[in-house]
């Protein structure tokens, strides 16, 4: 058919002499800061999961005869002032402030996404809207938003998701819009506008999948804020309800025996920067890894 | 009467290591360029003509290693040398102009500073004898108006004057040896032909060698005495630029001469070079041209192929090429009208 | 008589900048970038038309205006006698296709070479849906590249082999005109051949009609019909390509033809090249657009009237076209506005 010479010639599969990054899966092992985000955060969501396994006591039950007890065999690291295991609040606390703060990044981060998406798309009238309400919320720190807004509508996890929701799209929406913004420029999308392909279609299968990393590496560092949130509110009596394990109201309840039983409020505390280190590091050794070549 | 080259390259190697493999990118060359002469490096994407090229002035990319060979630059052994004495080097004796004038200005710093930084700090002139050779070498490159020119940042000026800069930068230090690195690619061809010209000049009145890297042929045709060939990290052919391009030996440079599209030459159709540039961390067997050759015979793939030296200064590496002799005597490459 | 396919009716496209309420509260103009800024222009069924310029010359804006991928300010494009813009219906979309400079930004570097191929055919219904995995074979055929290339990603190719693919892609939807911007400029010099020997031949077989757009002359003297040669928004120069090249009529075109470097070792070109930067498309000049920087300008004449393009199948815009040639002097270097 064509006059020109036979592809076998040019085997195709990375024959250029041009250095090519291995993807994901040959690279995570090497990646230093991803592995031990793995390592310290696996070591929390397995002990997370396996609450029931390694613990003996109820975290909710109260022993009024044996409160605020030393580390003992019995009670690994004691009792609080309820008489409550606090080894088993600290555990069962890990699950409520991780599937908190899990499920809170989900809703900001599909929406932020998609009006990401949009605003840097359309621009015009679509960008301007949402510029606008960007910045209003921008322009607060993000801990006074949030408290400010579970203050308002009432403490309880229900009331956190809604919060985080109402305050968290805003960083999804800048990120992606920026890449937007550069992405559309790219000729594969010029070129499937040009051949006529829907706008749905352009936005979703051209442009999401291309844009979308930026705001996965986010999502990491986004749950660490959400997670010392969650623990800021148990803290202020304003975020999850006692008797339900969290770490921030462990905290406060243990400030006001600091001096005679610091391990009430420590454990919880170190708790939390240890798994606030691994998501971190998480979230960094990811952005090394997705970062395009 | 024949001086000593300037640069003296001996069986150079530069290495990368891939997850995959070790890369030789640079692979045994060799060359000398004279004081004075405009040489040119040609080959196209992935002969390690830009790596060779960075290897003169050290400034190989990150992961990159010189593995073997020497480097002697005006008498001085720069692969032995240690960081000081290149670094001394670098500027005065060798300096370099870049593709991108863009990237490789400062954007902060006005020009007439980048130009007056090396007199200044590497030759010890006072700040207002620095200054004075700046503009004296702004004018020496064509820049209009250069007392005032010199008060600009890098964005104010067009792409040709930014250009313009990075020559007077790079002759700043009263090099011997300019190092150009495909310097007029990303210009049009009205301000490429004035940048040629301009080099051209310069090259006459100061007696600066250069070693000219480029894929463009026409470019290295109108300003190189002598080049060297390029291809999968060796040099294929060398010699006179004007033997090379009329009566070229290699069938990877009779190729290429036959796929420019000249404005002397009009052909029915242009030719081009079937398969591609191959691996460099695999390269093929034998001659690493065999696989694209239309002369490949047996004995192509059995052993690497050396260099073999035809005449004065003329070397090729085939085996067979007496038959791009006669496909250049059957349809010369450069019929003058 | 030839159909003309295409028309373009003194097309303007232009980009204001800084042209906010604020500014114009201030009583300062508006500036406005004419990229494109009066452009006629016609095509004949199955010829391939060079365009060439340097760049700030606006050649790529009019194959993107031609396209549909920028709105003309002014003006029309009209395919068949049918106006077109920018929000143009699909069907009318299939008829004219692009090929883009960049090979590494062409293609989707997340789909397949078919995903992205099927993806066309299935948008525009162009096969039944159990035909399309040979159409897809059939198109990388025309293209010279084998099967095997259907599940790669473009990661995998070279730089000329992503090319083809993009031609595969633009004749996915057999469109009758192809707009070719740059196609080669990005490759090496041995695989440019291929590429634009590929184009000439899916003319000839196809019956394509070619917009090349190029900033390389020599490329544009081998496979071209006709040539435009566009400056500062407007064309100045067209005619044959024979003629064009060996009778240039504008002065612009002859510094074009004579900065181009020979492959003849140390023939320098003659000095009637052009002098100075191409000034910007913001801040134009007076009468003749060239005139700043023309060998042959004439005060008061150049720098007042603005010449229109004359002259009988070879067209140029200038004064002195087709009368005698003033002599040659190297015109002062203007300032430029920073």
């Amino acid at each position: 058919m064509s006059s020109i010479t036979a592809d076998e010639l040019e085997p195709f599969i990375e024959e250029t002499a041009v250095e090519h990054r291995r993807g994901f899966r040959h690279r995570w092992y090497r990646t230093p800061s991803f592995v031990a985000g793995v390592v310290i955060l696996g070591i929390v969501v397995l002990a997370a999961l396996a609450a029931p396994l390694i613990t003996k006591y109820n975290p909710t039950s109260q022993d009024l005869l044996s409160t605020l007890q030393g580390p003992s065999a019995r009670h690994w690291l004691g009792t609080d002032d309820l008489g409550r295991d606090v080894w088993s609040r600290l555990v069962y606390g890990a699950r409520t402030d991780l599937r908190v703060a899990f499920l809170a990044v989900v809703l900001p981060f599909i929406i932020g996404t998609v009006l990401g998406l949009l605003a840097g798309y359309y621009g015009g009238l679509t960008d301007t809207f949402a510029s606008f309400f960007v910045n209003i919320v921008v322009a607060f720190p993000f801990y006074v938003l949030i408290i400010a807004l579970v203050f308002a509508l009432g403490s309880g996890t229900r009331n956190i998701y809604i919060a985080i929701t109402i305050v968290g799209w805003v960083s999804y929406t800048r990120i992606i819009r920026g890449e937007v913004l550069v992405a559309k420029r790219r000729d594969y999308v010029l070129a499937a506008k040009s051949g006529g392909l829907s706008d749905f279609r352009i936005l979703f299968r051209h442009l999401l999948p291309n844009v979308i990393t930026q705001a996965v590496i986010f999502a990491c560092s986004d749950i660490v804020l959400d997670i010392l949130a969650i623990v800021t509110l148990g803290y202020l009596g304003l975020g999850v309800q006692p008797p339900t394990p969290d770490w921030g109201n462990m905290i406060a309840s243990g400030q006001t025996y600091l001096t005679t039983h610091w391990q009430l409020s420590t454990f919880p505390g170190i708790a939390v920067v240890f798994t606030a280190l691994g998501l971190s590091l998480l979230a960094d050794g990811l952005a090394d890894l997705l970062r395009p070549e | 009467m024949t001086r000593e080259p300037l640069v003296k390259v001996r069986d150079l190697r530069v290495e990368f290591q891939l997850a995959r493999g070790t890369v030789h990118a640079v692979d045994g060359v060799s060359f000398d360029v004279e004081p004075g002469e405009a040489f040119g490096l040609v080959g196209e994407s992935g002969s390690g003509k830009t790596v060779t090229l960075r290897a003169l002035v050290g400034l190989l990319p990150r992961g990159a290693k010189l593995t073997g060979g020497t480097i002697e630059i005006d008498g001085v052994d720069v692969t032995a040398a240690d960081e000081d004495t290149q670094r001394h080097l670098r500027g005065t004796t060798v300096s370099m102009i870049f593709q991108e004038p863009m990237t490789a200005l400062n954007p902060v710093m006005r020009v007439g500073d980048q130009i007056a930084e090396e007199p200044l700090v590497r030759l010890g002139m006072s700040r207002s004898a620095a200054r004075a050779r700046a503009i004296e070498l702004m004018a020496l490159v064509g820049i209009p108006d250069p007392r005032r020119r010199a008060q600009a940042y890098p964005h104010e000026l067009s792409g040709g004057l930014r250009q313009r800069v990075m020559i007077a930068i790079a002759l700043s230090g009263d090099p011997k040896l300019v190092l150009c690195d495909e310097p007029t690619t990303a210009l049009d061809v009205t301000i490429q032909d004035q940048i040629l010209k301009l080099l051209r000049k310069l090259q006459h009145e100061l007696d600066v060698s250069l070693v000219f890297v480029s894929h463009d042929l026409a470019v290295i045709a109108q300003t190189c005495r002598r080049l060297a060939v390029m291809y999968a990290g060796q040099v294929v052919e060398s010699g006179a630029v004007e033997q090379v391009f009329r009566e070229p030996r290699h069938p990877y440079t009779l190729g290429l001469l036959r796929a420019v599209p000249d404005f002397e030459v009009v052909r029915e159709r242009l030719a081009s070079i079937p398969g591609s540039p191959p691996d460099l961390a695999a390269p093929p067997a034998g001659c690493r041209f065999h696989p694209r050759c239309r002369f490949v015979q047996e004995d192509c793939l059995a052993i690497p192929v050396e260099l073999e030296r035809l005449d004065a200064g003329r070397e090729v590496r085939c085996l067979h090429h007496d038959q791009t002799a006669a496909d250049v005597e059957r349809e010369p490459v450069i019929v003058d009208a | 008589m030839p159909e003309a396919l295409l028309e373009v009716d003194n097309l303007h496209v232009h980009y204001t900048l800084r042209g906010g309420v604020g500014r114009r509260a201030r009583g300062k103009h508006a500036e406005i970038l004419r990229a494109v800024d009066g452009v006629d222009l016609e095509l004949v069924q199955g010829e391939m038309l060079g365009l060439v310029g340097e760049s700030g010359c606006g050649k790529s804006t009019l194959g993107r205006a031609i396209v549909g991928l920028c709105n003309p300010t002014e003006g029309t494009v009209s395919y068949r006698g049918e106006a077109l813009t920018a929000k143009r219906e699909r069907s009318k979309r299939r008829r004219i296709q692009m090929v883009f400079q960049d090979p590494y930004s062409s293609l989707n570097p997340r789909m397949t070479v078919k995903q992205t191929l099927a993806e066309l055919l299935k948008a525009h219904d162009m096969v039944p849906k159990d035909a399309i995995d040979a159409r897809c074979r059939e198109l990388l055929d025309l293209v010279g590249l084998g099967s095997r290339a259907l599940e790669a990603h473009p990661r995998q190719f070279s730089g000329g082999q992503r090319q083809r693919v993009s031609i595969a892609r633009a004749l996915a939807l057999e469109p009758e005109l192809l707009i070719a911007d740059e196609p080669v400029s990005a490759l090496d010099v041995s695989v440019q051949a291929t590429v634009l020997n590929l184009l000439e031949d899916l003319r000839e077989q196809l019956g394509l009609t070619v917009l090349l757009i190029a900033h390389n002359m020599a490329v544009v003297r081998h496979v071209a019909d006709r040539v435009a040669v566009m400056y500062l928004g407007r064309i100045v120069e067209q005619g044959p390509v024979d003629q064009l090249f060996t009778d240039p009529r504008h002065p612009y075109t002859r510094g074009l033809l004579t900065a181009v470097p020979r492959l003849v070792p140390g023939r320098e070109s003659q000095s009637t090249g052009v002098v100075g930067d191409p000034p910007s498309p913001i801040d134009l000049p007076t009468g003749c657009r060239f005139h700043p920087r023309c060998p042959i300008a004439q005060e008061p004449l150049c720098s007042t009237e603005d010449p229109v393009l004359t002259g009988n199948g070879h067209v140029a815009a200038c004064h002195f076209a087709w009368t005698e040639r003033p002599a040659a002097h190297v015109p002062e270097v203007v300032e430029e506005a920073t």
